[in-house]
């Protein structure tokens, strides 16, 4: 849902939200952090013990889109586990005025093993096809034995659920993302 | 602010020469600027600062001219313009106003909105910044805070509480204001390093909570006002944010747990600490604070409180409207406006009167205790005494001894509902 008195992200908001996949039932805890250079320092709070990361960044602005690629570093040299990576170019309602290719991107996150995808929180399109890719990510990287804070288990234990931590960066009018 | 660096052309510069020379730049009556001392702009309050380069380039000369000789500026009267300045360490804070305040009274707005930069980066940043490089453009780590200031300036303007330096509170019943803080003190009561618990809604006080021997003043209170009211963004989800309380620590970041007690009751929650991996047991402390006070019947007392405004006792037929501040708990009461002050432009001018009146009376050099103004539209008496100052607004025909019977009332009104309208005691984790 997007409201267009929204307005950017101060600090860091944190919110869950539950997906199912088949008969697997992933909570998502998300952090969408805010973009800006000064909050920059407050980063490895929200991506350590991180099983994914979203990289949003608005296609009518090259900068953003230069800036995930700061934070792809950032988030290499940091988290040991794997993580689930996924680009996003958001705004796609403002199209007449994109200024990143859909292939250049497209390139960029195949070179770094991660999805791509487009979406517009304005008209709520393609969010929910994020989400759904981080869940069903997660459940494969659960099956790694490295992995060792993401654990899928039977209904009814009292193991701690799924868990999912995202960063979504490098747009400073980012509306939030909700499922 | 704006992020573009990109170098203008000519026809560019000449353009951006002639910007505040238009009607659309010319016709705002109070101009807010912040320059480095180097010079560069860091903001404006209308316009964009890229485009007045030359402007600021006037005001930092105007500094250093008279810094040259030992000295610092601090206002230049110019027809029926005021030009303030505010200088502190590699800041420079400029207020040019049309709008007749007093020069003490633009130079705490100026103050405000440098305590707003330092509250978004801390001072140790600002100035190990400029230490570094003189020269560093502030904009970049300040990107997404211009709002915050704009927000700001015009609470100084809209809101009697900067005027009064001041915080209202929201009337509840004693008990109930008790059992909230409890509420929040049990919850919190294993979580250490916790220094400030504070319940708000709007610009008013529920209930503050803090640590045995720390305070906080009401310009930094105003500050966490102004940090909730202007970001929408705070009631869709929880949010951990850093935020420096200039009066409280310059030095560094205090990290606030910020959140909406819940969908049916707007009241917002902080729950501030030094300790900047506290966000997981503060957020299950907020959860059972909503417990409780749901239980309790908390959560509907403030809707009730909130959908009844605050105003004038009925059996004071004479007075329109008065600000009250209580010296000792810098509390105050700022009933609603109403006819013939309902209005924005009105309640404003009165506003403006209140804050001439204020002005008056903490003169520096010859304060006053009284003033009794008549004019064609209204009567209004400022009095100042060592435990409270109050400000009222009476009918424009009412004798002299009937306007004193009536402050009689106000005061025992005043002092008959006090548990109800005041904070009275600060409770402490």
């Amino acid at each position: 849902m997007f409201s267009h008195h929204i307005s950017p992200t101060i600090g860091a908001s944190f919110f869950t939200c539950n997906i199912n996949i088949d008969d697997t039932r992933i909570k998502l805890q998300v952090w969408d952090t805010a973009g800006q250079e000064r909050f920059r320092s407050m980063a490895p709070m929200y991506y350590r013990n991180a099983n994914a990361a979203l990289l949003v960044y608005d296609i009518t602005q090259p900068c953003t889109f230069s800036a995930i690629k700061s934070w792809v570093k950032e988030l290499q040299r940091n988290v040991e586990e794997p993580l689930v990576l996924c680009v996003v170019g958001n705004k796609t309602d403002l199209e007449t005025h994109r200024k990143v290719g859909r292939e250049e991107a497209s390139q960029y996150a195949a070179s770094i093993a991660a999805s791509y995808f487009e979406s517009s929180a304005l008209t709520d399109t393609g969010i929910e096809d994020v989400f759904l890719c981080c869940a069903s990510g997660m459940i494969t990287l659960s099956q790694d034995k490295l992995v060792r804070n993401l654990r899928v288990t039977t209904p009814h234990s009292d193991s701690p659920p799924t868990r999912l931590t995202s960063i979504p960066t490098g747009e400073n009018e980012k509306p939030p993302l909700c499922c | 602010m704006n992020d573009s660096t990109e170098p203008h052309t000519d026809d560019e510069a000449t353009a951006a020469d002639q910007f505040f020379d238009t009607n659309e730049w010319k016709k705002h009556d109070n101009h807010i600027f912040i320059l480095s001392s180097a010079g560069k702009p860091v903001y404006s309050r209308y316009g964009c600062e890229d485009k007045l380069v030359t402007l600021f380039g006037v005001m930092q000369a105007l500094v250093s001219f008279v810094q040259d000789s030992d000295d610092s500026i601090q206002a230049i009267y110019a027809g029926k313009s005021l030009v303030v300045f505010l200088i502190r360490g590699p800041i420079i804070l400029v207020s040019v106003s049309r709008s007749k305040e007093s020069v003490q009274h633009l130079s705490d707005q100026l103050t405000y909105v440098y305590n707003q930069v330092v509250s978004v980066l801390t001072l140790t940043q600002v100035t190990r910044i400029f230490e570094q490089r003189r020269n560093y453009d502030l904009r970049r780590l300040l990107t997404g805070s211009e709002r915050l200031i704009n927000h700001l300036l015009d609470f100084t303007e809209n809101e009697p509480e900067f005027t009064m330096n001041s915080v209202c509170c929201l009337p509840l019943s004693s008990s109930v204001r008790e059992t909230i803080s409890n509420a929040i003190i049990s919850c919190c009561s294993k979580i250490k390093n916790l220094v400030f618990g504070i319940l708000i809604t709007g610009n008013r006080l529920i209930t503050l909570v803090r640590l045995k021997k720390y305070h906080l003043k009401p310009c930094d209170l105003h500050l966490i006002f102004n940090m909730v009211s202007g970001s929408e963004s705070f009631k869709t989800a929880e949010n951990w944010t850093p935020i420096c309380l200039p009066n409280f620590d310059s030095s560094g970041f205090l990290h606030a747990h910020v959140s909406y007690l819940a969908d049916d009751c707007q009241a917002c929650l902080l729950l501030l600490t030094v300790d900047k991996d506290l966000f997981f047991p503060l957020s299950a402390a907020k959860k059972n604070i909503v417990k409780v006070l749901r239980r309790t019947q908390c959560l509907d007392a403030i809707n009730k409180a909130l959908k009844t405004p605050l105003s004038v006792p009925d059996d004071i037929q004479t007075v329109h409207h008065f600000l009250y501040k209580c010296k000792k708990t810098s509390q105050m009461l700022a009933p609603a406006m109403t006819t013939p002050y309902h209005t924005t432009e009105s309640a404003n001018e009165l506003l403006k009167q209140y804050e001439e009146m204020h002005s008056a009376i903490h003169q520096v050099g010859a304060p006053l205790n009284l003033i009794f103004q008549h004019t064609c539209t209204e009567i209004m008496l400022g009095w100042v005494n060592d435990n409270f100052e109050i400000y009222i607004t009476f009918k424009p025909l009412i004798s002299k001894s009937n306007c004193i019977e009536a402050v009689d009332k106000i005061l025992k009104w005043i002092q008959k509902e006090e548990d109800k309208l005041f904070m009275l005691n600060m409770p402490t984790f």
